[in-house]
């Protein structure tokens, strides 16, 4: 016996002992929560069930994905790729050194309009393999600074666009330094196009994101020089377009809006496009287009959607199909014991 | 204190003079010269509270602290622990690396959770520290009366308790530290002491003072002073040396002295006790050890899922930064700037290409933060939040609550909750938790005569047995029960013999009226039980050191022997006079009583009676008794002996009862020997009593046999079939005898006529035979303890248990404490399953530790069980629904709530990873900063903490009417690797789905119809979205259980969701950066937000609702099919139901069902064959 007495534990050993007062009743108080008898639902997949759930993801969707079809497809959508065009046959060995070279660099591009575009046409540049998500790049700014005067000086997290010879940029950072500078001029029969650039941000961006007192300040002052300059008599809340260049983009094909052409293009126009080539996407073998496009309900031209909203429909629906031949053929069998893992392995667990 | 309310009266006694083994005088050992020398140098002045030296001495007080914490320690000790956890530790470091510049997000949002999570288990450790507080506080507040000088007792505080002082401690009270005995109510100062919390045994123990303090009382510790000098605390509970200087002499004393903290004092008024050790000085306390912590398989598998995790994220930031690394070098080559926007000429070490293998080392760390998503931050706060709601409902359970002790299950650790699903062995003990250890005299056999015509449970369960199944089927337990109920009311307790022909003085009549005469006379006189009488209603109590004695008295009382008093020499006895038919008081004169212990194996008295005849009274167990009757004492024997076989298969304790007279001459032979024997100071004296006893234990004439039932506890047959049918193996673990044991395994259908037995003892000491006819319906029995410590220590250990593994049920007799904890260990290791040890007493405690679940029998055998079990229930039948019901659900609930934890974080985490790709790996977060560190606590934890407290696949109802069930925990199907892997996997190509379904919609094309295109936020809130809709409905998709609590929980998180981006939103940009306004502006009028969403949702969920569809239709697992059951509406019909039942029923081996089974296959065999 002696051997149990070193494992012996204490603790108030005789606490729960009753002690002589009789003391209220310790028994559970019967409810249904703590007796786990909530009234619940147990629903499980029968047969209609999984049917019915099919037959509805099928019905619903093939509709949906007929409509998100048709609105993609009413999207009229002028895509110009003009990296390689806008460079000279004689430069395009060295695209980089041309793009970095002085000089003018304007480009024309013609562009046929083969369905009518009803107004507000949007305009947008497509970059592609260009990595605005990069941590680095995502980092390198200073939203206080964009905000307030006040926080000028507040460029630590802009390094190495903080600052040029000890004065402040704003707007620091590498995404404002790298801002896209192409720009587009539009005509139609020789006639100019006017392109609105008002309103092509996020309200919310312009109005409590950049201040209105905030004016660029030893902007690309410093080399060597990224992307385009900015007017400093402009307050930053107006420069819508650095507002949408500074909402990163979130992978590295994007587009950005460039503007709006306010009036319809009809089917068989041809817009010349006078285009400034600044920008240098050649470095990293990034593409770069023009985009004009009308939007739809649902935005802009993405049959993806539409394709797949047909495609899981019609596989609901399949499925509904099948599961209900399945159910007929393959009647359930009540208690089959053979599903059971152990009942196989029953004879080594006697 | 107790029985306070009646007036008793008890004569003064020296019982002392009775007992021959046990009390002597005490003398100086040679221990004794140690005195004062290294580790004996404690001295106590008692009866000194005011003596300058106790200041000088500095020993503890007696405050007793369980707590794990102290205030002071709290706080730093309870962080550690938390650390201790690799997930934890994992997250403090991240947490740590979010403050450098590597961080790939804000280090609020990276801290904030881990604090919450750590908070939150801090404050459950507190609560729980805080409830050992109270238990000490209780404990250590307890009043005990302690002199306050000129003979006054004031009641005080344990805690206030110093060396020195006097004590007086009252019947049935603790004693409140380690005491030296000085006198007691009866005047040779003996007391009974009761030690169950220390050793388990339930026999009361004889304690004695010294001789010169014995007159003590009251007022005369006015004056009183003792100086003692004894031996250092330690933990040995059997011995203690010091010397009592007391007015100038010196007296030895011994363990025979020492009154330990935490026993009982019993059968004795009140006592007088000098405080020598108190608080942690105290033997008992010494002797305590921490339990041992357990960890469920669940979570000791989840250890390695986390480290799986951590692999995954590892190889995931590994491949990254490869990646990146390469990228990185590449943008800036012989002074060409590649991606010149991210100004690669002149960057920080983070990103510069010049230092490439360094830069991508860094990106290695800010990876493994970014997807530190992956591994579940909330996972140990919530299974320990889910486990304590868990526990709260096994406390609450109102079917585990034992209406006549007042008490309920009690779950006093949360962690093995869902261990309790996953038993595959049970190590039951016998006394107190399949029996009752009430003991009924239900039999005898006088003369060679059979009386007592009570049914005993045994029989019951034979009857059972032997009628027809149909009927039994259906309704035994109201037949059970109903036999039980009217035993109960119509008795006395401990007695249930009825027998016309001897019961109302009939006795007379029958042939044998002197021998039994003599029977009875022997039942009411040969004991050391102390009567005790109530002064209103005159009727008498017994108080006995076991509850067999008090049987036997009870049932010489009913029979007309009515033992009513007893002084220091003296018993009387009420008794019928058989020459002239009336009541007589007799007094017979107790010379000297022989004692029982194990190894005697009887107990004898040898009294005188009125005639002056000297008679010595025997009883004892039938191997010994039998050899030592004399020749012409052999009348009966034939016929006792058959009847004793005949009560050991009803599964009954028996006993012989045997006497012979002694001549004067004889006897005072005997006397001056044992008096020489017993003033002996030699070390062999216990041998010289033992040569002494066995001189006149010889020629003993037989009178007869006693049987006495252990009551079976209610519903055990029951319960045990139920478990036996949950394919639960259930072992015997006892320190009876192998016939009772192999009786009691009858008696609740553990054996079978029909099995094949291997008994293993001593006998048949060739175990590698034993392999060979070690077949599957068979019984093995280790017996003697030898044998089995043989096979535990031994070389034939693996075949021993290879044996034992493959049989039936086992059972193991005459095992001790530790022996039941090997045993324990053995089937531990020997099949790697879980096992639960269930136990009442203090003997257990070994066990209860040792298997993976320790559940104690709240019963009538003291805490000690209780203590250091997992879990404390109240009767071995709510074994059944503890198991079964909450085993079960806890069981399911967890390792599903962990499976889908690891899914939800896969789905989350592989988002980020996927989008890394389109990022050259750089390690920008897809999501803004406190999208992701929300993500576990708001969005998809409630649902996930109900799963775990709420779900059932079955109800109560069914997980008992298909016990079948079990076996998914115990074969482990809900949390096998293929499970986890499986889940793992659906994680992962949900988050495919979802990255690729939402980057291939919102490409660069316009979002919405006022042509603005998507940035990186819009993208984020999109497919976050999509996330929180798909693992919420996932949720709903695998759960069949929605009370309104799941209803809240699951679309109140995706309600929060949206709540929650609307409010962040306007939250200013200062604080919301690029959430700011991202939902009302820009997610929320877009048709395509919701367009993309509904699409994205569907699309992911929609292979799980295939896989799910088609296995619950056509591979349904068990819990399936039940639902199909319940569902169609056939559980009504019991035929059908049973037929279910059957089918799925693997052939079971043990239980009464099986018995049955097996009934029916002898009758069938028989037919065919006639």
């Amino acid at each position: 016996m002696s051997s149990i007495a070193a494992s012996s534990t204490i603790g108030g050993s005789g606490s729960a002992e009753p002690s002589g007062v009789k003391k209220t009743s310790k028994r559970p108080k019967y409810s249904k929560f703590t007796q786990q008898e909530l009234p619940a639902c147990k629903p499980i997949l029968t047969p209609r069930w999984v049917i019915l759930t099919f037959l509805v993801a099928g019905v619903v969707f093939i509709p949906l994905g007929v409509i998100c079809l048709f609105a993609s497809q009413g999207v009229v959508e002028i895509v110009d790729r003009y990296d390689t065009d806008c460079v000279p046959e004689t430069s395009r060995n060295n695209k980089v050194a041309y793009i970095q070279g002085a000089g003018d660099k304007i480009c024309n591009r013609t562009i046929m309009v083969n369905k009518t575009m009803k107004h507000p046409v949007y305009i947008y540049y497509q970059l592609e393999n260009f990595y605005q998500n990069h941590r680095r790049y995502v980092k390198s700014r200073n939203d206080a600074q964009l905000r307030s005067p006040r926080e000028e000086h507040d460029v630590k997290t802009c390094a190495p666009e903080d600052n040029v010879d000890g004065q402040p940029i704003v707007p620091c950072g590498l995404v404002a330094w790298s801002l896209f500078n192409d720009t587009y001029r539009f005509s139609r029969n020789n006639q100019q196009l006017p392109v609105n650039k008002k309103g092509i941000s996020w309200k919310s961006d312009k109005e409590n994101k950049f201040g209105k007192n905030v004016f660029p300040k030893h902007f690309q002052k410093g080399a060597p020089i990224g992307g385009g300059a900015l007017d400093p008599n402009k307050s930053l809340s107006e420069q819508e377009d650095l507002i949408v260049w500074m909402r990163t983009a979130a992978l590295p094909t994007f587009r950005k809006l460039y503007g709006k052409i306010e009036t319809d293009l009809k089917s068989g126009d041809t817009i010349t496009v006078l285009l400034e080539n600044n920008y240098n996407t050649y470095s990293f073998n990034g593409e770069k287009k023009l985009v004009l496009s009308t939007t739809s309900w649902l935005g802009g031209r993405n049959d993806f959607l539409g394709i797949a909203y047909l495609t899981v429909g019609s596989i609901c629906l399949f499925l509904a199909v099948t599961f209900a031949v399945l159910y007929l053929v393959k009647p359930r069998q009540l208690g089959d014991p053979s599903y059971l893992s152990w009942n196989r392995s029953a004879g080594g667990l006697q | 204190m107790a029985g306070g309310g009646t007036k008793r009266r008890k004569r003064r006694l020296q019982l002392s003079k009775l007992y021959t083994l046990t009390c002597t005088k005490a003398c100086f050992k040679p221990d004794h010269s140690q005195i004062g020398g290294p580790g004996f140098s404690r001295v106590v002045y008692c009866n000194e509270p005011d003596s300058p030296e106790i200041d000088s001495m500095n020993y503890c007080d007696n405050y007793v602290r369980t707590t794990k914490y102290t205030l002071a320690t709290f706080l730093p000790k309870s962080l550690f622990e938390q650390f201790r956890r690799v997930a934890n530790f994992y997250f403090l470091v991240t947490g740590i690396l979010s403050f450098t510049p590597l961080a790939p997000y804000t280090a609020a949002s990276a801290i904030a959770p881990l604090l919450f999570v750590i908070g939150a288990t801090m404050v459950k450790e507190g609560v729980e520290d805080w409830r050992r507080k109270k238990q000490d506080i209780e404990v250590n507040n307890r009043k005990v009366k302690v002199h306050r000088g000129d003979g006054n007792f004031d009641s005080r505080e344990w805690k206030t308790l110093s060396i020195g002082d006097i004590v007086k401690v009252e019947k049935n009270e603790f004693f409140p530290a380690d005491l030296v005995l000085l006198s007691s109510s009866y005047e040779d100062a003996i007391c009974y002491v009761e030690t169950m919390n220390l050793d388990g045994e339930t026999n009361l123990k004889v304690k004695q003072g010294l001789e010169v303090t014995s007159s003590l009382r009251d007022d005369n510790f006015k004056g009183f002073e003792a100086f003692v000098k004894c031996e250092d605390p330690n933990a040995n509970l059997y011995s203690f040396v010091g010397t009592m200087e007391l007015k100038g002499a010196k007296y030895p004393l011994s363990p025979q002295q020492l009154l330990l903290r935490d026993s009982k004092l019993r059968n004795t008024d009140f006592i007088f006790g000098a405080v020598i050790f108190t608080g942690h000085d105290t033997k008992v306390i010494q002797n305590s050890t921490g339990p041992p912590s357990k960890r469920s398989m669940i979570e000791k598998k989840m250890d390695k899922i986390i480290y799986l995790m951590f692999f995954m994220v590892v190889t995931m930031a590994f491949i990254g930064s490869v990646i990146f690394g390469v990228t990185t070098r590449d943008d800036f080559k012989n002074g060409v700037m590649k991606r010149w926007y991210l100004r690669p000429d002149s960057s920080s070490i983070f990103f510069d290409p010049k230092r490439a293998p360094m830069a991508a080392f860094y990106h290695f760390l800010t990876a493994v933060m970014l997807y530190s998503y992956f591994i579940p931050i909330s996972l140990y706060v919530s299974i320990e939040i889910v486990k304590v709601l868990q526990s709260i409902f096994i406390n609450q359970d109102i079917h585990m609550y034992y209406e006549e002790a007042d008490k309920p299950a009690r779950a006093r650790t949360s962690n093995l909750n869902e261990e309790l699903g996953q038993v595959d062995t049970i190590l039951s003990d016998k006394t107190g938790t399949l029996t009752c250890n009430s003991m009924e005299f239900i039999k005898c056999s006088v003369a060679g005569t059979a009386y007592g015509r009570g049914v005993t449970e045994v029989e019951m369960a034979m009857g059972r047995r032997k009628g027809s199944f149909l009927v039994f089927q259906s309704n035994e337990d109201d037949v059970e029960y109903s036999k039980e109920a009217v035993a109960e009311e119509s008795t006395v307790k401990g007695f249930n013999f009825r027998d016309e022909r001897i019961m109302n003085g009939n006795w007379v009549t029958e042939t044998h009226a002197d021998v039994i005469q003599k029977f009875f006379r022997l039942l009411a006189v040969c004991h050391t039980v102390i009567p005790e009488v109530d002064e209103d209603t005159e009727k008498i109590s017994y108080e006995a050191e076991s509850p067999d004695e008090a049987a036997f008295v009870i049932a010489a009382r009913e029979l007309g022997f009515e033992f009513f008093n007893r002084t220091q020499t003296t018993i009387s006895v009420r008794e019928l006079d058989l020459v002239t038919g009336k009541r007589i008081e007799r007094l017979y004169k107790v010379l000297n009583v022989l004692e029982f212990n194990s190894t005697r194996k009887r107990m004898s008295v040898i009294v005188q009676d009125e005639d002056g005849k000297l008679l010595l009274l025997c009883k004892g167990a039938d191997n010994v008794m039998f050899e030592r009757l004399s020749k012409n004492g052999r009348e009966f024997e034939e016929e006792t002996r058959d009847h004793v076989n005949e009560y050991a298969d009803a599964g009954l304790r028996t006993l012989i009862l045997a006497y012979r007279e002694l001549d004067e001459n004889e006897y005072k032979v005997f006397n001056e020997r044992i008096s020489e024997a017993k003033s002996s100071v030699s070390a062999d004296r216990e041998a010289l009593i033992e040569e002494v006893t066995e001189m006149v234990e010889k020629d003993f004439i037989l009178l007869g046999a006693t049987a006495v039932e252990d009551k079976l506890q209610n519903g055990v047959p029951d319960c045990i079939d139920k478990l036996a049918q949950a394919g639960i193996k259930i072992w015997v673990l006892t320190g009876d005898k192998m016939e009772t044991a192999i009786n009691i395994g009858f008696s609740c259908s553990l054996l079978r006529q029909d099995m094949k037995q291997i008994i293993i003892n001593l006998e048949t000491p060739e175990i590698h035979l034993l392999e060979k006819t070690g077949e599957k319906n068979a019984i093995a029995k280790a017996s003697k303890e030898n044998v089995l410590s043989q096979i535990i220590n031994g070389k034939s250990q693996l075949k021993y248990s290879e044996l034992a593994i493959g049989c039936a049920s086992v059972i193991c007799c005459r095992s001790s404490p530790k022996q039941k904890a090997l045993v324990t260990r053995l089937v531990k290791s020997g099949n790697g399953k879980t096992t639960l040890a269930i136990g009442d007493g203090a003997n257990d405690v070994g066990m209860l530790q040792e298997a993976d679940i320790g559940v104690g029998i709240s019963g009538v055998e003291g805490m000690q069980a209780v203590m250091s079990s997992d879990i404390a229930i109240a009767q071995f039948r709510y074994l059944e629904r503890l198991l079964l019901v909450h085993g079960h659900w806890c069981y399911r609930r967890i390792s599903t709530m962990i499976c889908y934890f690891f899914y939800k974080n896969i789905t989350f985490g592989f988002t980020l990873f996927l989008y890394e790709a389109y990022t050259t790996f750089s390690s920008t977060p897809a999501y803004n900063d406190w999208f992701l560190s929300l993500y576990n606590v708001f969005f998809s934890s409630l649902p996930v903490i109900a799963l775990g407290v709420f779900d059932q696949d079955v109800s109560a109802r069914y997980c008992l009417k298909f016990p079948l069930l079990y076996q998914e925990g115990v074969q482990n199907v809900l949390f096998s690797w293929r499970r986890i892997l499986g889940w793992m996997f659906n994680g992962f190509y949900s988050a495919v789905i979802i990255f690729f379904l939402c980057k291939s919609s919102l490409q660069s094309q316009a979002y919405n119809h006022d042509g603005k295109t998507l940035g990186r936020e819009v993208l984020g809130g999109t497919m976050y979205t999509c996330i929180v809709w798909v693992v919420n409905l996932q949720m709903a998709l695998a759960i069949s259980y929605f009370t309104l609590i799941q209803h809240i929980v699951i679309w109140g998180s995706i309600v929060v969701w949206y709540f929650f981006i609307a409010v962040y939103g306007e939250l200013p940009p200062r604080i919301s950066t690029d959430a700011y306004r991202v939902f009302v502006e820009a997610l929320a009028p877009s048709l395509s937000y919701w367009v993309i969403t509904l699409f994205v949702v569907v699309s992911t969920l929609m292979p799980y609702f295939i896989y799910s569809a088609v296995q619950m239709r056509f591979f349904p697992m068990y819990h399936g099919m039940i639902q199909w059951l319940r569902y169609e509406g056939q559980c009504n019909d019991p035929e059908y139901c049973d037929m279910v039942r059957q089918r799925s029923i693997r052939p079971t081996t043990v239980g009464f069902t099986a018995r049955l089974e097996a009934k029916k296959r002898s009758v069938r065999r028989s037919e065919s064959d006639s």
